[in-house]
């Protein structure tokens, strides 16, 4: 047994670093700084670069332009990004569809979207979930018909992140009704540019715009978009949910964000020591950093046990659990530690090409916005009750 | 010992409720939040035609005479329609400040006007530097030839944009936490050397950051005696706390009836969400966090009138405990609706962020934690 990292390992976080510094383009990282929303385009931008670097998908064999990275190197990689505050590459191509298409496509389409998926050529999005089918996914009933070499889709997908930059979707379908939910599910590819295509935007509380609802009217789909066999898309939906869970933890973001929290508790002032100095709030977010210890220590055990080989299991699991609570839990404290400035809400400051004074301190503005946001993450990619349902089935045999 | 209303004051509530629920859609809250006031003028002339603004006022200053009772069953009220309208700004603070200090002048020419809802006022107190000390102020107002010169800036002003008299506090002596030596003013909204800032906030409010610089005002605007305004802050405030309190509850017993109505129509693996009981068990905290935090507003309301010490400790239990059970009810009522309940479309988010903004009014769980602690251990 051993806590550190190794010296190479060591080198390659300096290098990974480096190549942040020296390549992230300026208008970027001054949008990173100022917390102001990135566009689609900053998203492009920064893959593209890490495309050329090729460093777009380092978990990817390299036969398919991986860089076969260990899984401890994908994690101080993945670390760093979120230290620096840059977003990840988006995942829905690099980390769901593609090692779907990679496990399970026919030789025409790896050669086709894979090499699209890393340069992003293609922005993918995820089409699972129904207006009826949520946490009971296999209820999904978005009908694909076959009609000679097409398949004509008809329905509705819910919650699509971003859908309305998307130029592909993935999506599970229902192709048998006659059998059993999981029996009758396929997966496919379709092009969001098609005729029939209607996507809707839907307005979260924190006033943003990342998910949409999409409809299908009588979408006519190539057959040769159809990834595996007909009916047994729920099988690899279950694969990529693995990979779609990854790095849940999200592990340098939060500690980013715990970052933040200890410089805004220290320009705080309560009662004329600064906030950082109360014990009350001090415990807090001790706390907190002691929770965020016990989450990246669990997530560096199953990482260090993929780097000798064993195959992932039930722990992501409860990494997506303790990793979305941790994310609630700091953007709660962060708005506990800015008071009465919680409450201005001046959504323009958060665009690039604001300039005008802040009200109260810089750092205020996007607080509350990002806590409302932040609930999402106990509800998306699987809800934490669904995670325990899962833990406590398959892990403790309940 | 009795928890009931009296037949007068379940009339008010019949009142109130039947507002809320046939005049305050969540459509017409959004209309309202999005309009150039930020609330309904026609809906603060109904609140005063109906004598809601005239409630925790004197007769003789052409109130009602009512108390902290009235003001929770209305204040529960509004909670259960989100109403945005400036009640607590304009009457729980600016209005009762003006009937706990003000000589017979001052009182005629503010308070008549207030309750027929001709005029809006409110407390410029809060500094950025303060957080929730009531004792922080840094503004300065200092004697200029018979006259004052008040200076500073005030945060997070609630009604201050639309408020056409500011009750500012201002330190005439001592240093920035002592709770001597603070004075109040009864400051025109747009007198020379006041800059307004005006915002809305995260919770469909508005509010503004108010820059005072050299505003000069006469020994008639000196509200109670110079340096010597700190315990009746401090009880109007407590006060008002009280009131956010009840407006809590009135939120949290929505968020759970939604959530509960959500349970019981949502089916997922083919019955109704309300049939797991991992969410049953959840919906029971919910419920629970409810029933006691009814139980401590009943506490602070009526502590409001005992000695202080008593008051305090009523008041800031009750807040810090609604802090962490309004946690517990707003984010629990999100999680069980699923995606719904992130969208901006339905009601859950709106009442889940006002839930959240109310731990920062007036002194946030662990102020009051702090305050109860020092009020009862000393
Ligand atoms: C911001 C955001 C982004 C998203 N992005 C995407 C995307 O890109 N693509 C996509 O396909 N989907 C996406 N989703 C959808 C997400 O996967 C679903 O919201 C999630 O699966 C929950 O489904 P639901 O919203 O229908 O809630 P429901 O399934 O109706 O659940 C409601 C509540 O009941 C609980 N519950 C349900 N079943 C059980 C049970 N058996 N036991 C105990 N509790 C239970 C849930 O945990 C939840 O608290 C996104 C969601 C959000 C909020």
């Amino acid at each position: 047994m051993n806590l550190d990292y190794s010296e190479s390992e060591q080198t390659f976080r300096e290098e990974v670093q480096n190549f942040i510094r020296a390549n992230i383009p300026s208008t970027i990282k001054a949008k990173i700084d100022a917390r102001q929303k990135l566009a689609n385009e900053d998203y492009i931008a920064w893959h593209k670069i890490l495309y050329g670097r090729g460093w777009v998908a380092p978990n990817w064999p390299t036969e398919f332009g991986g860089i076969g990275w260990t899984p401890l190197q994908c994690h101080i990689f993945d670390e760093e990004i979120g230290l620096a505050g840059i977003p990840r590459v988006m995942p829905f191509g690099v980390n769901m569809v593609g090692p779907v298409i990679m496990e399970f496509g026919t030789d025409a389409q790896k050669e086709y979207y894979l090499p699209r998926i890393l340069s992003c050529e293609d922005v993918w999005c995820q089409g699972y979930s129904e207006p009826s089918s949520g946490s009971d996914l296999a209820s999904l009933k978005t009908r694909a018909v076959r009609d000679g070499d097409q398949y004509v889709v008809n329905g509705s997908k819910i919650w699509t992140t971003s859908a309305h930059w998307a130029d592909l979707i993935f999506c599970l379908v229902r192709t048998d009704t006659e059998v059993k939910n999981q029996e009758g599910i396929s997966f496919l590819l379709i092009n969001m540019h098609d005729p029939g295509i209607d996507v809707r935007p839907i307005i979260t509380m924190d006033g943003g715009h990342e998910v949409n609802q999409v409809f299908f009217t009588d979408v006519r789909v190539p057959v040769t978009n159809l990834v595996g066999e007909e009916n047994k898309g729920w099988t690899y939906a279950k694969f990529l949910l693995k990979h779609e869970r990854a790095g849940i933890a999200a592990i340098g973001s939060q500690k980013r964000q715990l970052n933040r929290l200890k410089e805004i508790a220290r320009a705080e002032q309560s009662n004329g020591q600064a906030l950082i100095e109360e014990p009350r709030f001090r415990d807090k977010i001790s706390k907190a950093e002691i929770d965020l210890m016990a989450l990246e220590y669990t997530e560096l055990r199953a990482v260090s046990a993929a780097n000798q080989g064993e195959v992932p299991g039930t722990e992501v699991n409860l990494l997506k659990i303790r990793g979305s609570e941790m994310q609630q839990k700091i953007s709660e404290l962060l708005i506990e530690a800015i008071g009465y400035y919680a409450n201005p809400f001046v959504p323009d400051s958060f665009e690039a090409g604001w300039n005008e004074e802040p009200i109260g301190p810089d750092y205020a503005a996007t607080l509350a916005p990002e806590y409302f946001n932040w609930r999402k993450s106990s509800i998306y990619a699987g809800s934490n009750e669904v995670q325990k349902n899962i833990i406590s089935k398959m892990v403790l045999g309940l | 010992m009795d928890f009931t209303l009296s037949d007068e004051q379940k009339l008010l509530k019949d009142s109130v409720d039947r507002f809320v629920a046939e005049k305050y859609g969540l459509d017409v809250r959004r209309a309202l939040v999005a309009s150039e006031d930020g609330f309904g003028r026609e809906n603060w002339k109904t609140f005063a035609e109906l004598g809601w603004l005239a409630i925790p006022f004197a007769e003789a200053s052409g109130g009602l005479g009512g108390g902290p009772i009235e003001v929770m069953v209305l204040m529960e009220a509004f909670g259960r329609g989100l109403v945005v309208e400036p009640f607590i700004s304009t009457i729980l603070t600016g209005a009762s400040l003006v009937e706990a200090l003000g000589d017979k002048e001052q009182k005629a020419a503010i308070l008549p006007s207030v309750i027929q809802g001709k005029k809006l006022i409110t407390f410029a107190h809060v500094e950025p530097q303060a957080r929730f000390t009531l004792s922080d102020i840094m503004t300065t107002a200092t004697a200029d030839g018979g006259r004052y010169r008040i200076s500073g800036h005030k945060a997070v002003v609630f009604g201050g944009d639309s408020a056409n008299h500011l009750i500012v506090s201002a330190r005439t002596s001592g240093d920035q936490r002592d709770e001597n030596g603070i004075s109040l003013f009864l400051v025109d909204a747009e007198a020379e050397g006041v800059t307004r800032r005006s915002y809305g906030t995260v919770d469909g409010l508005r509010a503004a950051d108010v820059a005072l610089k050299d505003v000069l005002v006469g020994p008639e605007a000196l509200l109670g005696e110079e340096g010597d305004t700190f315990a009746t802050i401090e009880s109007v405030v407590d006060s008002a706390t009280a009131a956010v309190c009840a407006e809590a509850v009135g939120i949290m017993d929505s968020l759970h009836e939604q959530t509960l109505e959500h349970l019981n129509t949502r089916e997922q693996f083919g019955v109704k969400l309300g049939k797991f009981q991992a969410l049953q068990h959840r919906s029971v905290d919910m419920f629970v966090a409810c029933q006691e935090a009814r139980t401590m507003t009943y506490v602070a309301t009526l502590s409001l009138d005992k000695p202080r010490t008593e008051r305090i400790r009523a008041v800031s239990a009750a807040k810090s405990h609604i802090g962490r059970a309004g946690r517990l009810v707003g984010q629990e009522a999100v999680q069980l609706h699923g995606g719904m309940g992130m969208t901006d479309e339905l009601a859950v988010g709106h009442y889940f962020k006002r839930l959240t903004m109310i731990d920062t009014l007036f002194g946030n769980m662990d102020h009051h934690l702090e305050r109860f602690a020092a009020a009862v251990y000393g």
